[in-house]
């Protein structure tokens, strides 16, 4: 019966990662462009379409954010046993139902409240 | 193995653990930090949830591509990424176990962090002036209240920075005191991450609107 022996040694000491001076230049340099780029996109113009650059801005930002996460935050499914990444995967998912919910939610809250609604729907009866 | 449970139960039975081996102290602190990050997070979500909802109700007040100036955005995103990359050396130095350069970068760290809440503040300041207020409309009301949370955190981080300082100046490298500097670590690259939603969808999509 060695239960209490051996279960709880690996989760604990491993540190979390710190890393090396190569790693945070190489995050920093990443960043450096990830955040220049959508700067002179909006700045500049450069992209007609208002809503393509929109969508390129916010993919450079989810890009940026997982650039963070690895090279600052040294994030990976080994830290603390795995209980990092759960916790991070929890709250990805209540961020994403309350971001996407509220947005949702309002966006047809408004459109259907809007003034002069009732009485297009009179007239289209 | 039987045996040995009907010896242990007539006396009294146990329900838990009754010879638990040694915790170090603070073993659990960094997951449980990341936990409170992790909350902290979703503050930061639930305010841009209403940014988002509110973000295009001008009340017939200035839009953000009348008041937003993208340049001193840019500038104030510098900072924070150069606070974070100094921050970083500060770590590489404090596992080099040199107390004298840890203190410099933190201090170095420290200084960009306080231009940012500077720059912050002029940008708000600029903002009121020119009667957008936080009263004025509802955009103005969440972009206040978010950019503003982000703000108060840098600038609770930069206490928590001195006090450490103080404290490694005092006690020098001990591993409590590392371990603080990590939790300190974490918080400021976590409030670097908050920074990127806000330059993104603040002022670079409002500027595009």
């Amino acid at each position: 019966m060695s239960a209490e022996t051996h279960a709880h040694d690996d989760g604990h000491h491993d540190a979390p990662g710190h890393g090396t001076r190569r790693s945070y230049l190489i995050g920093f340099a990443l960043s450096v462009v990830l955040t220049a780029i959508p700067f002179w996109l909006v700045m500049s113009g450069a992209i007609a379409d208002k809503q393509l650059t929109a969508l390129i801005i916010m993919g450079f930002a989810l890009v940026q954010v997982i650039v963070h996460m690895i090279y600052f935050l040294h994030m990976n499914t080994r830290s603390e046993g795995g209980w990092n990444m759960m916790a991070l995967i929890f709250t990805i998912v209540l961020v994403a139902i309350g971001l996407i919910g509220s947005l949702w939610v309002m966006h047809h809250m408004n459109l259907n409240m809007m003034p002069g609604m009732e009485m297009n729907d009179t007239s289209a009866m | 193995m039987a045996q040995a449970q009907a010896q242990a139960l007539p006396d009294r039975e146990i329900f838990y653990l009754a010879d638990e081996h040694d915790h170090e102290a603070g073993g659990s602190t960094m997951l449980g930090f990341w936990i409170y990050l992790m909350s902290d997070c979703l503050i930061f979500a639930m305010l841009f949830a209403c940014y988002g909802v509110f973000g295009g109700s001008y009340a017939g007040g200035p839009t953000p591509a009348e008041i937003f100036e993208l340049p001193l955005v840019a500038v104030n995103t510098t900072m924070l990424l150069l606070s974070s990359i100094t921050y970083g050396f500060a770590m590489l130095a404090m596992e080099e176990k040199r107390k004298t350069g840890t203190l410099a970068w933190l201090a170095i760290t420290g200084l960009f962090g306080l231009c940012f809440i500077g720059i912050e503040l002029y940008e708000f300041s600029a903002l009121i002036h020119e009667g957008a207020t936080p009263q004025r409309s509802a955009f103005l009301s969440s972009f206040f209240l978010l950019v503003g949370t982000h703000g108060l955190h840098v600038s609770l981080g930069i206490v928590w920075l001195v006090t450490l300082m103080a404290q490694v100046g005092r006690f020098g490298l001990t591993v409590a005191n590392k371990r603080r500097l990590m939790c300190l670590s974490l918080f400021w690259h976590f409030l670097d991450v908050i920074w990127i939603g806000v330059f993104t969808f603040v002022y670079l999509l409002g500027v595009l609107r």
